[in-house]
Formats: C-alpha cells, sequence, structure tokens
C-alpha cells in the first residue's frame, strides 16, 4: 500500500506536482540506489581502504616510536661515554698529579742524597788530605830528626876543623850551614 | 558526463518546449525561474516508475561514490610511510574524524568504531559536495533516501552495540529508565526517552542533513536563476541588480561548501555520540 502510494507520488513527480512531503518521504528507487551505493562504499572503506591505510599509519608511528627510542638509547650510550670519558680525565688527572708529586719528592730525595753523598766525600777528602799531610809532616819530622843529626854532626865536624880562630870565618861558616839548611827545607817543602 | 548533459538539456528542452540550442540558452532567458522541489524530482534516466528508476541524483550519487572510492583507492594503494602531499592531506581528514570527533567524544574505546565513522564522515563529505560541483549541482543528500539509508546505519549500530553490551533488558533499562531520578518522574521521563532513542534519533539525523542540502540547493539555484533572469532579460537598471545575486551566488557557493563539511561534522559527531551512550554504563 505504502508501496504503491510512494509510487505513485514519484509518478507525479515528472509531472511537476510535488508535494512537499516527497522531500521527507522517500521514493523506492532513492532508498534502493541509496542502499546500493553505500554500501558499495561501507564495504570498500570499512574492510579495505581504511585497514590499508591504517596500517600504514601503524608503521608511522612504529617507526617514529622505533626512532625515537633509538634517538633516546643514543643519547643515553653517548651521556655514559661522556661520563666514562670524565671519569678517566678525572682519574688521568690524578694520576698525573700524584706522579709530578712522586717526581718532585724523588727528585728532592735524589737532591738530598746528592748533597749528602757530596759531604761525605768532601769530608773524606779533607779527612785524607789531612792524613796525607799528617803523614809528610811525619816524614818530615822524622827524615829532619836523622838529618839534623847527621848536619849537626858534619856542621861540628866542620867547626871543629876548620879553625875556630877567625870569627868572621865562623860567621861565614854559620850563614852558609843556615843557607844550606834553609834552601834544604825548601826543596824538600 | 555526456549523457548526463544530455538528459539535463532535453529534460529542459522538453520543460521550455523550445528548440535553441544550449549554448543559445545559455546567454539568454525566458523570464525568471523560480526553485521548487521539482528539481529533486528529475525525469528517469532509465527504469521509470519502478523501483530501478534512474535519474539525475542517482547519477550523481554514483559520480560522487566513484570519486569518493577512487581517489581514496589511489591512496590507499599509493600509501607510504613517509607521505606525499596528497597522501597528507587525505590524512588530515582520517586525524580530524579521529581527534576531533571520535577520541573527544568516545575516548578510547572509540577506536573500534573509527572506521565506520570515518566512512560516514567522508562519504557525507563527498555526497554534500556535489552540490556546488558545476554539472552536478545537487547535493546527493539532498533526496532523503540516502541521509535515511546513513541514519539508519547509524541506529542499527547504536542499538546492536547497547543490546550487546548490556543485553536488551539492561539496555532498554539503561536508556528509558536514567537512573538518579524520583520514579514518578519515570512517567513524564520514559516515554519522553522512548521517542528519543527510538524515533526522533535517527529521523533528526536523516532530516537534519537533508534538510540542509535541500535549502542549499534552493539558494543557489534561486541566487543563479534571478542572475540570469536579470542579465538577458530584465532591462536598463535592473541588469545591475544581477551584479547584486551573483554576489550573493557566489557568496552562497562558498557558504554551502562550508555547509557541506559542517553538516558532515554534525552527523558523524552526533553518530558518536549516540554510540557512546548506547555503550555507557549509566548515563
Amino acid at each position: 500500500m505504502m508501496l504503491a502510494q510512494t509510487l505513485l507520488l514519484a509518478e507525479e513527480a515528472h509531472t511537476s506536482e510535488v508535494e512537499g512531503a516527497d522531500l521527507i518521504l522517500p521514493a523506492p528507487y532513492d532508498l534502493l540506489w541509496s542502499i546500493v551505493i553505500f554500501a558499495i562504499i561501507a564495504v570498500v572503506f570499512t574492510k579495505v581502504i581504511l585497514p590499508k591505510l591504517q596500517t600504514v599509519l601503524d608503521e608511522r608511528a612504529e617507526l617514529i616510536q622505533g626512532g625515537i627510542e633509538k634517538a633516546e638509547k643514543a643519547q643515553a650510550e653517548a651521556a655514559a661515554a661522556l661520563e666514562e670519558y670524565t671519569a678517566q680525565l678525572t682519574e688521568a688527572r690524578a694520576e698525573a698529579a700524584r706522579i709530578r708529586e712522586d717526581a718532585r719528592v724523588e727528585a728532592s730525595q735524589i737532591l738530598a742524597e746528592a748533597r749528602r753523598r757530596a759531604g761525605t766525600d768532601a769530608e773524606r777528602i779533607v779527612e785524607t788530605a789531612q792524613r796525607q799531610i799528617d803523614a809528610e809532616r811525619h816524614q818530615a819530622v822524622i827524615s829532619l830528626r836523622t838529618e839534623v843529626g847527621s848536619l849537626a854532626t858534619e856542621l861540628a865536624s866542620r867547626i871543629v876543623g876548620e879553625s875556630l880562630a877567625d870569627d868572621a870565618r865562623q860567621q861565614r861558616v854559620i850563614d852558609s850551614f843556615l843557607d844550606d839548611l834553609e834552601s834544604t827545607v825548601k826543596a824538600e817543602g | 558526463m555526456g549523457n548526463l548533459l544530455a538528459a539535463v538539456v532535453s529534460a529542459e528542452a522538453a520543460d521550455s518546449g523550445e528548440s535553441k540550442s544550449y549554448i543559445e540558452r545559455m546567454f539568454s532567458s525566458d523570464g525568471f525561474h523560480a526553485p521548487s522541489i521539482t528539481d529533486f524530482f528529475p525525469p528517469a534516466l532509465f527504469g521509470d516508475g519502478t523501483i530501478f528508476e534512474f535519474n539525475r541524483i542517482m547519477m550523481v550519487r554514483l559520480i560522487a561514490a566513484i570519486a569518493l572510492i577512487v581517489v581514496f583507492a589511489i591512496v590507499a594503494q599509493r600509501a607510504k610511510v613517509v607521505p606525499g602531499r596528497f597522501q597528507a592531506s587525505i590524512e588530515f581528514l582520517l586525524d580530524f574524524v579521529k581527534d576531533q570527533i571520535v577520541e573527544p567524544v568516545m575516548g578510547h574505546e572509540g577506536k573500534r568504531f573509527l572506521p565506520i565513522l570515518t566512512t560516514i564522515f567522508l562519504a557525507i563529505v563527498f555526497f554534500n559536495i556535489t552540490g556546488v560541483i558545476p554539472f552536478l549541482n545537487i547535493a546527493s543528500t539532498s533526496l532523503i533516501g540516502l541521509p535515511i539509508i546513513m541514519a539508519l546505519w547509524v541506529y542499527v549500530l547504536y542499538l546492536a552495540h547497547g543490546v550487546k553490551k548490556h543485553g536488551l533488558g539492561g539496555y532498554l533499562k539503561n536508556s528509558l529508565f536514567p537512573p538518579g531520578v524520583p520514579k514518578a518522574i519515570y512517567l513524564l521521563l520514559t516515554p519522553i526517552e522512548f521517542l528519543q532513542v527510538f524515533i526522533l534519533r535517527p529521523a533528526t539525523l536523516a532530516l537534519r542533513l537533508a534538510a540542509n542540502m535541500i535549502a542549499g540547493h534552493l539558494l543557489l539555484v534561486l541566487c543563479f536563476s534571478a542572475t540570469q533572469y536579470f542579465f538577458f532579460a530584465a532591462s536598463g537598471a535592473m541588469k545591475a541588480t544581477g551584479a547584486v545575486t551573483f554576489a550573493a551566488g557566489f557568496a552562497f557557493t562558498l557558504f554551502e561548501v562550508f555547509v557541506a563539511l559542517l553538516q558532515a561534522y554534525v552527523f558523524t559527531m552526533l553518530a558518536a555520540v549516540y554510540l557512546n551512550m548506547a555503550l555507557e554504563e549509566e548515563h
């Protein structure tokens, strides 16, 4: 009944006697073609096109997410490397400072040692020289003692041998003796 | 397209009963033709009087549907992870539905309805926009059938999901007897809610869309028909009035583009809201 009525209305449409109600009462053909067209769109979109686009969007989201994660990881690695580097640098500086300190201490030790050794050497040299001097003096004393005896003896014999009357002569003899003695001492000293 | 033009030409020629050529008639006027609702019932191209009757508006729908599917099929076919300009603009539409409609209204749960709501939005945009495209010149949604089909889809969808989630009794109780009001109020509230859920929601969805498109078409036809009359039939100073009506036609064309998008937004938004209400525990 309803169908027949709407069909009739649709018929009338062409004779330009259209009722205002036709605008909200769909003609059967209107519904039919609407269903066909919209069903095609609905199926194609929900089953084919939108899923396909969605996969691409998901893929992109994944890619961006992955990129962000990778970047974060790289940043974390860089931060760790920097920390390690800083730690190494600090350690290296500390070690350098320690080495310098060691070197300074060692240098002062070496210096002190050298000074000490030089002091000892100097002392030893002085002592040796002293000993040598002592020995030479001793030797001189000994040789003097023997020579003074023989010289005294020689002088006495000379004095006795020559006439002791002449004062001038006597004086000459003494002088020559002393000169001899002096020259001997000089030659020996 | 040629078929369509020929149909238009022959229909117009039959109406006026004259034998001027199409081009001649383009630059002349035989009086002012006010727009009327007969515009929405053009003569049949074939199957006149049967359920298979196929007229100009059906043709426009078919063209819009093919354009929609072809555009998106091409984008889907060539979709790349790094989008080109065209893909990016298409994705903007998809993101618009997701970020402006589905997520604000339905939250995280809306994700499973995203394909359906996106389809509705895109279909309405393409069907509406034919109203301002030269040679098509009528919104596919200005004939009530298509809005009714889409509204019915939303209707069935929210009823089905409501019943599936809460059970038949649970859903009826939820929607007809909203909690938190004194028992006596149900005498008043329950019939209203019943009307709301089972009749008004789908009816208003369909009517709002169709009425907007009908009004838009009538406005445009009025403006352009008047322009034609003033330019080619009126004399003297009256001709200048044509400039005003032409400017109005220009403005209304832009306005119709806006309305086409707005109505798609409103329809999809309300579909999301109704779905959400059906799924909510209490409201």
